[in-house]
């Protein structure tokens, strides 16, 4: 079993996010989980969403304290919230930046484990024309760690957004070819 | 069988709601409400469900409408939880003394003071004596399925039925959910025929007074009807596992055959014991576990025969009976196994109050606390878990 957190800013669609992570992956043939962080959460503020992908049924209601994947939606959190507590030692941080591999590390507060960097922030102003990054880090996801098809999350992605899909597939593969991998 | 789709488990919920043809819905959206009765809106809205959808001021009065429609004839339906639990308080009472068939899902949370908008089942355990018969749902999937079992239930018995799903664990999770197909649930569900309802054409009193020279056996002909109802919701998932080939029961047990101590718990935290159970049994520990799917009626025999041999039981309680000598579960099973020759030592705990998370960790930690149990003298009383000190 996979578990991720994503890290956003209330209203940035990082629940959006978990959910169209576990609705590809159910699609898919998976088993997968998909929750909020429960909290009242206000628009700007740092909130968590959390995600389950697994081969085999899911049995656990338990929060996740130790994630294998964390997907941070918003560039500027990492200064003010640490996003890296609790990810596993084989895990990945997913990151939207602008910023070296080298400069990220260090914001993260010398970090050495797996990294995945990608513009998303960029991506999402040319092709949405907002910077609304949830559905392009969609696409660092998919392509970090794989365990998503994307035409699963494109399937996912024209349920939820309808005519508004268009771009945000587009995002989506722009993501998947931008994304660069850190061992 | 439906199709395996991806949904947020209120949205299932309404859409099963939908399914089952209902004629009113009345409910009050208290903040935070979950999707159930947003999404029973959207559709009457869009005319892909044709049913009245009646917008009240208050709790109280979406109970007074569903009583008032449940009267008249028609399947009808609501939604709430914690305090508007609470406002509706008074009706429950008349919805199941008039014997109306009126379904309700109540997603359990957290009563205030202080303020909580996160999951336990403080606000469900004040209505255990309301007469209203009472399931428990482990995940969404079992959240819909006790949902078409309810009015086929309270239909066939003339009893309301609560079916009873965690706020936020389970209703806000995205998970997997298969819905019946339509032709399934109509051939589960005929139309709804009632023998007396207010009818200008065939006039009767409901709600007259109840003299004391009657009032007595108004309620034992009450209790005699949710007691009797055992049978028909037994029947009711016969015929539903005819269906649909799943088996429900009103105790679900895990590894009990040869189990020496059992956790007890109600809902869906039992998804999470059921890892810690799987640990220990790997370490060869003989624990098991025991889920109340029914709680009222309340199954006396299955509860007997479910705990087998286990010399200690742990009651994990989900809500607070201040004063007394334990959690709502607890008193019920200490109760049960009074006049029962099995006796195994109780231990009560109540926690997970408040949205408080119990882990996979925390279980296998009760599991060991249940096994020292054993040794322990009989102690008549209950504890937090999990409290800070």
């Amino acid at each position: 079993m996979i578990e991720i957190r994503l890290h956003g800013r209330g209203g940035q669609g990082g629940v959006t996010s978990a959910e169209l992570i576990a609705i590809a992956a159910i699609t898919q043939g998976k088993y997968a989980q998909a929750f909020p962080s429960f909290g009242p959460e206000r628009r700007g503020a740092p909130v968590q969403a959390f995600a389950r992908i697994s081969d085999t049924r899911i049995r656990t209601r338990e929060k996740i304290y130790h994630p294998d994947v964390i997907l941070v939606l918003d560039a500027s959190l990492p200064k003010i919230v640490r996003v890296t507590a609790g990810l596993k030692e084989n895990g990945i941080a997913i990151l939207n930046s602008s910023h070296s591999e080298q400069e990220v590390r260090e914001m993260l507060g010398g970090y050495k484990g797996k990294l995945a960097l990608v513009d998303a922030t960029k991506i999402a102003l040319e092709v949405l024309g907002v910077p609304i990054t949830n559905t392009t880090m969609l696409g660092a996801f998919i392509k970090a760690t794989g365990l998503v098809d994307p035409k699963y999350m494109e399937e996912a992605l024209k349920e939820r957004f309808g005519r508004l899909a268009d771009k945000n597939i587009k995002a989506l593969y722009r993501a998947i070819e931008e994304t660069k991998i850190y061992e | 069988m439906g199709k395996r789709v991806a949904k947020e488990v209120s949205i299932a919920v309404a859409d099963a709601v939908a399914q089952c043809r209902v004629d009113v819905i009345s409910a009050y959206p208290i903040t935070p409400m979950t999707h159930i009765v947003e999404h029973l809106a959207e559709l009457v809205n869009n005319g892909e469900l044709d049913a009245e959808y009646i917008a009240v001021e208050s709790e109280h009065a979406a109970m007074s409408a569903c009583i008032g429609a449940a009267a008249a004839g028609a399947r009808t339906f609501t939604s709430t939880a914690a305090q508007g639990l609470m406002f509706m308080y008074e009706l429950l009472f008349i919805a199941s003394g008039f014997r109306l068939p009126i379904v309700m899902v109540v997603v359990n949370r957290a009563l205030s003071a202080p303020i909580s908008i996160w999951n336990d089942h403080g606000d469900v355990m004040t209505m255990r004596d309301a007469g209203w018969i009472q399931t428990f749902a482990e995940n969404g999937q079992e959240a819909v399925d006790l949902l078409y079992h309810a009015y086929r239930v309270a239909e066939k018995t003339m009893i309301p039925v609560a079916v009873n799903l965690d706020g936020f664990i389970v209703s806000h999770v995205v998970e997997p959910v298969e819905l019946l197909d339509q032709e399934q649930v109509d051939k589960y569900l005929p139309p709804l025929k009632m023998k007396y309802k207010l009818d200008p054409k065939k006039p009767i009193t409901m709600g007259a007074i109840g003299v004391p020279e009657i009032y007595t056996e108004v309620k034992k002909a009450q209790d005699e009807a949710l007691k009797a109802s055992y049978r028909v919701i037994l029947q009711a998932w016969k015929d539903f596992e005819k269906i649909t080939g799943k088996r429900y029961q009103p105790i679900e047990t895990y590894w009990m055959e040869d189990a020496e101590v059992a956790l007890v718990l109600m809902g869906s935290l039992s998804e999470t014991a059921m890892n810690a159970v799987d640990k220990l049994r790997d370490q060869g520990k003989k624990v098991g576990l025991i889920r109340i799917r029914l709680w009222r009626p309340f199954p006396l025999q299955e509860f007997i025969k479910a705990i087998g041999k286990v010399k200690a039981l742990c009651v994990f309680d989900r809500a607070m009976s201040y004063g007394s000598t334990g959690g709502p579960v607890g008193i019920e099973v200490r109760s049960a196994l009074y006049q029962s020759n099995k006796r195994p030592k109780v231990l009560n705990l109540i926690g997970a109050l408040g949205g408080r998370d119990v882990t996979v960790e925390d279980f296998e930690e009760i599991f060991d606390r249940t096994y020292s149990f054993i040794k322990a003298k009989p102690r008549f009383t209950y504890e937090i878990y999990g409290a800070k000190e």
